[in-house]
């Protein structure tokens, strides 16, 4: 059971220049928002809710920062596909 | 909180007396307040819409500017799309409306409240970068927050009841706003003793507490508290046994007042017969008057920055000359000594501040502003000499740091003498032209500027602050603030002297000139005028009736061998304990 729920997570790495700022935020947000149910962004072991733009901010990641994207619905299993390739495409910045 | 239970707060007593009233939370931002009410169960529905439509609105105005936004300055369109994403975020948005459902309170509150929860959040954080996230925040809540308010807006012009002031701070651009017939009271997180609102509270008689850190967080909008000005402490909902308590103790601080300001009308003469000039230290034409009730012998200290800062635009000639009149006409014959505008430092006017300065206390103000802008500075000028015409009048230069200011001001004067012969109106130049003391350069260059000064002023405020180093409104260091330090004790000595040979009278209007403590050590110094707050009148005639002029001479010899503040205190302790001890010293 806990290998199923560990799927469902995917470990990514700020790779753009300003790091997790306002408006790369508000990207995850948008697409967060689209869930189901719940999805997570956390680092070293805090996790705050991906549905949140102030919240993600609070995380403080810069470039090069590594975080855990985990969702807690199979279902919102293309919500974290899409996250996780925005992210590692450094937003299209 | 409980609901019956009081909340006892410590400050510093900034100025004395005990007052019992209603609290007003005025903003740290500026004036604006934010209301806080309680909202019933049935009206929480609408309240919730009211914020809802508040956003809705905000939105809105969003997409209006990013449309008018031109394409080359897409990365600003692009900030205000994050903004139209935060609107609705579930930290910002969701947070809000589950406040108002939980805690029963309307938007406006609800909506501080979290904004104020994550602004921490964000100021924990180390990285500056993200700090700086939290401006968006604000930015986006303020929108809010103006819908919200929309025209209901409260500013601390209008407040139509008396009340208690609470703040984190108050500029004096802030106190001048205030009418000060509707404050019972005011409370602020800053400021000590010595800081602008201090001046006017005592001066007013209006009881004051400072360095009450939580005030604003703690004291909720019209409820019902104490303050008491004299040991600095502050009761929120205060119990019916408090409350009887306090009354009393009221009245008896009243009883206490008019004890001291009986002895009054006498002349302040010493047991041995030599007799000092009592007088008073003004900033509203309006105080004049608590300076006559107290039988004040002139205003060592008339302020004028007052008509500056109150004004939105620079006041006209006649304007000023029409309230130093009032002034004059008033006090006649007795002297008024009228300092120039003495602008920025802690005074820093809203409208005509130009750029800020990092260290205004040092920067461009005093003669040094007014020496910048001569055409405000003739103005001036000519509306004192106008006024001269009336009684007795003086002028004084603030700031004064080298001899040439004296010679620039002084030549001015003169230029402002000829235009108003020119333009035959009536005036008296043959005033007696004097300095502050206030710069550490002019004490040392006493001797040099005793040649072009009729009479030095000692500002002990600026005096002390500037040759110790210390902020007297930073209470970190605030305790370092030694009107007794020896150095503070050899440049009065000096002043004396320096006076004495070269036949210039030396005066003295800062805050250690109304203290019944220092008054045998003015009095041994030979200062011939003490300029104080018009309520410290009637103690420091009181202290001078006490005494013996020879012995504070022969004492004065003893305190400049003391090497430390504490070494001056302890033989001001052990010479006049006895009379420092009387009750009605100790206002």
């Amino acid at each position: 059971m806990k290998h199923l729920v560990e799927k469902f997570s995917k470990h990514v790495v700020i790779v753009n220049e300003l790091g997790l700022h306002a408006r790369s935020a508000a990207r995850i947000a948008e697409i967060a928002c689209g869930a189901q149910s719940d999805v997570w962004v956390i680092k070293d072991g805090e996790k705050v809710d991906a549905k949140s733009i102030i919240d993600m901010l609070t995380l403080a990641c810069g470039k090069g920062t590594e975080i855990e994207i985990k969702i807690d619905k199979p279902s919102d299993i293309d919500i974290l596909n899409r996250i996780a390739d925005l992210i590692e495409d450094g937003f299209g910045e | 909180m409980s609901d019956t239970g009081e909340i006892l707060l410590k400050g510093i007593g900034g100025s004395p007396g005990i007052c019992i009233g209603k609290a007003y939370l005025v903003d740290k931002e500026g004036v604006d307040v934010v209301k806080k009410y309680a909202v019933s169960k049935a009206d929480l529905k609408e309240e919730k819409n009211r914020f809802k439509s508040a956003v809705n609105k905000a939105k809105e105005e969003l997409h209006s500017i990013i449309e008018e936004t031109p394409e080359d300055f897409r990365e600003h369109a692009n900030i205000l799309e994050t903004h139209v994403v935060l609107l609705k975020d579930k930290m910002l948005y969701g947070r809000t409306i589950e406040k108002i459902e939980k805690e029963g309170i309307n938007a406006e509150w609800a909506l501080k409240k979290v904004v104020t929860s994550i602004k921490a959040r964000f100021r924990s954080m180390s990285d500056d970068y993200f700090r700086e996230r939290a401006e968006d925040i604000v930015h986006v809540s303020d929108r809010i927050m103006r819908n919200l308010v929309g025209a209901e807006q409260e500013s601390i012009k209008d407040i139509d009841r008396r009340v208690i002031l609470i703040a984190e701070d108050l500029s004096p651009a802030d106190t001048c706003q205030i009418q000060l017939e509707k404050v019972m009271g005011v409370v602020t997180a800053y400021g000590g003793m010595t800081s602008h609102t201090g001046i006017i509270a005592r001066t007013l008689e209006i009881p004051a507490v400072f360095g009450v850190d939580n005030a604003t967080s703690i004291i909720q909008n019209d409820e019902l508290m104490i303050v008491d000005g004299t040991t600095g402490e502050l009761i929120i909902h205060p119990t019916e046994v408090t409350l009887v308590k306090y009354v009393k103790r009221r009245v008896e601080h009243e009883l206490h007042r008019a004890a001291i300001a009986r002895g009054s009308h006498l002349p302040a003469q010493t047991a041995d017969g030599f007799t000092i000039q009592i007088m008073g230290n003004i900033e509203l034409p309006e105080e004049v008057v608590s300076v006559r009730n107290y039988c004040g012998d002139g205003i060592g200290l008339y302020r004028t920055e007052f008509q500056y800062l109150s004004h939105p635009d620079f006041p006209s000639e006649n304007e000023l000359f029409d309230k130093y009149k009032d002034v004059v006409e008033v006090m006649a014959p007795k002297p008024v000594t009228i300092r120039t505008l003495d602008i920025n430092g802690d005074k820093t006017p809203v409208r005509h501040a130009g750029t800020a300065e990092q260290n205004p206390a040092m920067g461009l103000r005093g003669i040094r502003y007014c020496l910048k802008k001569p055409d405000v500075f003739m103005t001036q000028l000519r509306a004192i000499l106008r006024a001269a015409a009336f009684g007795n009048v003086r002028v004084m230069f603030p700031m004064i740091s080298s001899y040439d200011e004296i010679c620039e001001a002084k030549k001015m004067l003169d230029q402002a003498a000829e235009s108003l012969e020119k333009d035959g109106l009536s005036f008296n130049r043959n005033i007696e032209v004097g300095i502050m003391i206030e710069v550490p350069s002019a004490v040392i260059m006493a001797d040099v500027m005793a040649e072009e000064a009729d009479f030095f002023s000692i500002g002990t405020n600026d005096l002390i602050q500037y040759s110790l180093a210390i902020d007297r409104g930073n209470k970190h260091v605030a305790h370092l603030y030694q009107p007794f330090h020896p150095a503070v004790m050899r440049m009065l000595k000096r002043i004396s002297d320096v006076g004495k040979e070269k036949g210039v009278k030396v005066f003295m209007c800062g805050e250690m000139a109304g203290d019944p403590i220092q008054v045998p050590i003015l009095l041994g110094f030979e200062i011939e005028e003490l300029s104080m707050n018009p309520l410290s009148i009637p103690s420091v005639k009181r202290m001078v009736r006490a005494i013996r002029f020879e012995d504070a001479r022969s004492f004065t010899k003893d305190v400049l061998r003391q090497t430390t503040a504490e070494g001056v205190m302890n033989l001001l302790r052990d010479a006049y304990g006895d009379i420092l001890s009387d009750k009605v010293l100790n206002a």
